[in-house]
């Protein structure tokens, strides 16, 4: 078969520049060939090569003596927990695709991420997700905001309902992601334990879908993705290779466009978690023999990445027989093979003489496989097919020395507009009851019960906590690990077995918090601040769960790196996020970035989400958000209102979003200091036996964190556990309203000073705030203590009755905590039917 | 006791039967492959839940016909205690060990949540440990769940006290709404006329520790030990 000619066009089409197509000819010292320029471009892409980002990804935090595998060493980053135990765990995206074919798109992001765990010699133990759609329902949650430029229209668009077309089409890709997710991690076997869900028009025709697994392992069993070894036979196993997924990465790393989702609908693979499930479990059998030199996914650039990066790690050179892949179509041509994005697939290693066994593992769980190639000494990729050779590159250089941009950032003008806002355009609120219905309707704020319900949460005896609190919390035990030796079949005899499963080392149980955040609202508005907050939010949902942070893995989704305005957005929001890594003490393993997030609308809202992981010392520092006992005392730590912000802690919250329309003003500060000293007090307070339940402020305000304190407790079907509770803020808003007005003036009398709006109190989003319950006859012992520590601490009442009442010196608000349930706990399922 | 779990390719709670059975109860297991013909020394045989292999045309419909199910068949006839969860419970149907059917769900939703089930029965190896006006509180974790069967056959289930469990509310009710996936008169698990023949939707197993929100499903398995034991007894004297 004779392979295209080179031409400009077909450089272009390959989404190289011309000065990348010069490079490419000065590392080959010649013309590529129509496979090699199809190698460069998914290895040159942003998926695979970072080439827009790396600078700004040095600036993370990526240090701590508890790392075992950084940031960007292997498939995914390695944190000690103790006891010769060890996670890895990452996130990636997978945007482009989710939005072109949503079931097969967010089923195969789980498959990749999976694989990218287990890869690392790690049983794949939980999985965790990030979503982003566009609005499901109209009416409520309408946000129109000041624009971009590149955005299509007028500065400021004002709202506009969105068609029924629209609104359907926003709950096909929403409804297709949760069943594809659900399809794949639930036939894997692996528990989906924790997510976030976010609806806004900026994700319209672009949906967001990170996926998170961790898996558990000991320091000894980690496996690296090196091809160490000249002489070393080269492994195939998994399905056959088709022309599914051919160049996903470089599309993915394009802007999305009606016309390219429409072309690149065979960019999208289809997974196959049975085959995933016999891959991950042959693959951990095999680790365990010691017989594999190294091992890797193909994931993104299929054949392609997984040689090149094995060999180049190694420093050595590979060289494969595409004749010996195993094919699904006839007549496949090299460019296909090495582009393919099949899933399930993996590149094993294996020390020469010890073949046997391999072959012998795969056999018994029946898995295709072939001896594709060998290592070699020459530290090239050298593709052969038919006799010849139709790639031959320097590895390591394709691999590492891609090229690397510091493209031009500069400011939005947007945020003048974002920055000019006050609060009074907007009248105060008449009645903030229908208001917090309203917030607990709104689909972002609203439980997730409608997703999370049909993910299986509990596979693996492990799920402590499961989605609905803060964080979730997993056991790990010693059959979560890795089996020591091949697990062999045969005849069964209890006698025996007993024996040998008595000598079978136990480990102390360990129990990890997870959680994943990020308000893409507060970035876009003020990249610095949101950046912060998304980290600070992870951190708090961890203390809040009696958990202390590990480290953190993030998923940057942003929009076209080459707009000066979106990518000053990726710029001052990775310094956010690093400066809130480095204040807690959690480094970030690794990540991806997916840029090129658009809709024909405009780009997406700028995302960063990060998944953070801690370790919880003992079972019973496990706290819930949940309001436990009637006549327990509520307490607020930390400041009520930030009498500092012009806006009350308004700007950017989802009362401005959900109740006014508008999604704009400067986002609540995120002070670092501050915030490090509430989780440890508060994480001090939780190990001392004091605390009964713990829920941070974040969307909606200290008014949401309480209702969904009264509600969000699930006995079990169609049993959740209602508790109201008699809040009193009257003193408390005014108190913290004299600090804003007469700075530094010395306590005096009440009277004449004029309360907060109820609004900011009620639904502000003051950052670092938490409201903890404890047995009345501690309150005063937590509040003086918390306060010693430097932590702001009040109570603002007591748990019990059935209502939820709130008392403010500006007005009050009392609703039935039925009431409440009702519209947070059925709102994603009415707007589904 | 010994508990033999069977382990299809993609059985996904083989390793939490062990866990339970052997970790939290105390009682030798050990998992069986699929393409092994004997059972060995087992005492009783847990076929797990997950998706045998792969479930791509009808969950169980090819794991009926595996090695180890004719090994499960033979120890069936013989009187041993075979206990199918979820998957489980569809393997045994298809292979005809047990009636009826388990397809979609009502809403075509997979449901994973904690259901509150009603004992119908104390009179069988799996029920007679768990005390009266018990709801037990287990969880679901299930595509298709929804247990279908004709006229006759509910008939006679009912006539012979083979209904063992059904989906209850919090007070013991058998309302509809405590029904997660459309099952006729409620049916969580059966069990065959022989009464040593038992699957569910439910995952007990994934209930055994105050850890993960209950451990009602302790009760069944206790009742399998109690019943295990009575006849080593029984055979000793």
């Amino acid at each position: 078969m004779t392979e295209p000619a080179i031409t400009p066009e077909l450089v272009a089409k390959h989404n190289l520049t011309p000065d990348e197509y010069k490079k490419i000819l000065e590392l080959l010292g010649r013309e590529p060939s129509y496979t090699e320029l199809g190698i460069f471009s998914v290895m040159w892409s942003e998926h695979c090569s970072y080439k827009n980002t790396r600078p700004l990804l040095k600036t993370f935090p990526t240090k701590s003596k508890k790392i075992l595998v950084g940031a960007g060493e292997e498939n995914a980053g390695i944190i000690d927990i103790g006891d010769g135990l060890a996670i890895a765990f990452k996130i990636e995206s997978h945007n482009h695709p989710s939005a072109v074919e949503p079931f097969q798109g967010a089923a195969t992001g789980v498959g990749g991420i999976v694989r990218d765990i287990f890869t690392m010699g790690a049983r794949p133990i939980c999985s965790v997700n990030s979503l982003r759609f566009g609005p499901i329902t109209n009416g409520e949650g309408r946000a129109g905001c000041p624009q971009p430029a590149e955005r299509r229209g007028a500065d400021t668009a004002p709202y506009q309902e969105l068609t029924a077309q629209q609104i359907a089409n926003n709950k096909r890709l929403f409804a297709g992601v949760v069943a594809g997710i659900a399809h794949y991690g639930n036939c894997f076997g692996i528990p989906t334990i924790a997510g976030e869900v976010y609806f806004d028009k900026s994700y319209e025709g672009n949906p967001l879908v990170n996926a998170f697994c961790l898996g558990v392992l000991r320091h000894e069993q980690i496996a690296r993705g090196a091809a160490k070894g000249i002489g070393n036979p080269v492994f195939y196993v998994g399905p056959p290779t088709g022309r599914d997924g051919l160049a996903g990465a470089s599309f993915a790393s394009q802007d999305l466009t009606e016309e390219s989702a429409e072309q690149q609908r065979g960019a999208v693979q289809v997974g196959d978690p049975f085959m995933e499930k016999l891959v991950c479990e042959a693959c951990l059998e095999l680790l365990a023999t010691g017989a594999v030199a190294g091992i890797q996914d193909m994931g993104a650039a299929g054949l392609t990445c997984s040689t090149c990066e094995t060999a180049a790690r190694a420093g050595t050179g590979i060289e494969i027989e595409l004749d010996k892949v195993p094919q699904r179509a006839p007549n496949m041509t090299s460019y296909d093979l090495m582009l393919s994005e099949s899933q399930e697939r993996m590149l094993i290693i294996v020390h020469k003489g010890r073949e046997e066994e391999v072959k012998r593992i795969f056999d018994k769980w029946d898995l295709p496989w072939s001896e594709i190639g060998f290592v070699t000494d020459t530290g090239r990729m050298v593709v052969k097919q038919h006799g010849n050779v139709v790639a031959d590159i320097p590895a390591k250089k394709i691999a590492d020395e891609s090229p690397v941009y510091q493209r031009e950032a500069r400011e939005p003008v947007y945020l003048k507009e974002v920055r000019a806002f006050r609060l009074d355009e907007i009248p105060q609120s008449p009645d903030p009851g229908r208001d917090l219905l309203t917030l607990l309707a709104w689909p972002t704020i609203a439980s997730k019960n409608w997703v999370y319900r049909q993910y299986d949460h509990m596979v693996r005896d492990g799920s402590a906590i499961c989605p609905g609190s803060d964080a979730a919390v997993l056991r790990i035990k010693s059959d979560s690990l890795p089996d020591l030796v091949g697990r062999d079949s045969v005849e069964p005899k209890f006698s025996e077995d007993r024996a040998r499963e008595d000598s079978r080392p136990t480990i102390p149980e360990k129990l990890i918090a997870l959680t994943v955040d990020g308000n893409g609202a507060y970035v876009y508005l003020d990249p610095y601040e949101g950046g912060k907050i998304v980290v600070t939010e992870a951190a708090r949902n961890l203390a809040c769960s009696g958990a202390v942070p590990l480290g953190v893995t993030d998923n940057l989704n942003y929009g076209n790196p080459f707009k000066p305005e979106l990518f000053w957005q990726l710029k001052e929001s990775v310094r956010g996020l690093a400066d809130a890594c480095q204040a807690f003490n959690t480094p970030v393993t690794g990540g991806n970035c997916s840029l090129y997030n658009q809709s024909p609308a405009g780009p997406i809202d700028p995302t960063p989400t990060v998944a953070m992981v801690g370790l919880i010392e003992k079972p019973e520092h496990i706290t819930t958000q949940w309001f436990k006992d009637e006549g327990d005392a509520v307490v607020l730590l930390g400041e009520p209102v930030d009498a500092n912000d012009p806006l009350l802690g308004l700007g950017g919250s989802a009362w401005l979003q959900a109740v006014h329309g508008k999604k704009t003003g400067t986002p609540p500060r995120c002070d670092l200091e501050p915030a490090r000293t509430l989780h440890t007090t508060l994480l001090g307070l939780i190990q001392s036996g004091l605390i009964k339940s713990a829920h941070d402020c974040s969307e909606g305000g200290l008014a949401v964190c309480l209702a969904e304190s009264c509600i969000s407790q699930l006995v079990a079907r169609g049993t959740p556990r209602l508790i109201g509770a008699a809040i009193d803020l009257s003193l408390v808003g005014r108190e913290s309203a004299r600090a804003q007005k007469s700075e530094g003036e010395q306590k005096s009398g009440l009277d004449g000073v004029p309360p907060h709006r109820i609004d900011a109190l009620l639904f502000g989003e003051t950052q670092s705030r938490v409201v903890i319950t404890c047995n009345p006859l501690d309150a005063v012992k937590v509040v003086e203590r918390a306060k010693l520590l430097g932590v702001p601490a009040v109570q603002i009442g007591r748990v019990g009755g059935d209502q939820l009442s709130i008392k403010t010196a500006a007005g009050e608000l009392s609703v039935p905590a039925a009431e409440l349930h009702d519209r947070w706990w059925n709102a994603i399922a009415r707007a589904m039917v | 006791m010994n508990f033999a779990v069977l382990q299809f390719p993609a059985s996904n709670c083989d390793q939490d039967a062990i866990h339970a059975l052997r970790d939290v109860l105390g009682h030798p297991a050990r998992y069986v492959w699929h393409k092994e013909t004997s059972l060995g020394d087992a005492d009783a045989v847990i076929v797990p839940g997950g998706f045998s292999y792969g479930d791509y045309l009808r969950c169980g419909a090819i794991a009926r016909f595996s090695p180890v199910m004719q090994a499960v068949k033979q120890f069936a006839d013989n009187g041993g205690l075979v206990l199918g969860i979820c998957n489980g419970f569809q393997v045994l149907t298809e292979a005809g060990l047990l009636p009826g059917a388990l397809v979609r769900n009502r809403d075509l939703q997979f449901h994973c949540e904690h259901i509150f089930l009603k004992t119908a029965t104390p009179d069988s190896p799996f029920t007679n440990k768990i005390p009266e006006g018990k709801w037990l509180k287990i969880p679901i974790a299930h595509g298709e769940g929804c247990y279908f069967a004709d006229e006759e056959t509910l008939a006679e289930l009912k006539a012979n006290n083979r209904i063992l469990w059904q989906y209850c509310s919090a007070t013991g009710e058998l309302t509809e709404g405590a029904n997660p996936n459309g099952s006729l008169l409620n049916i969580a698990g059966i069990c065959n006329e022989r009464r040593n023949v038992a699957g569910l939707m439910p995952h007990p197993e994934r209930a055994c520790e105050r850890l993960l929100a209950s451990d009602d499903g302790r009760w069944i398995f206790e009742s399998m030990i109690a019943t295990l034991q009575n006849r080593t007894v029984a055979k000793a004297a």
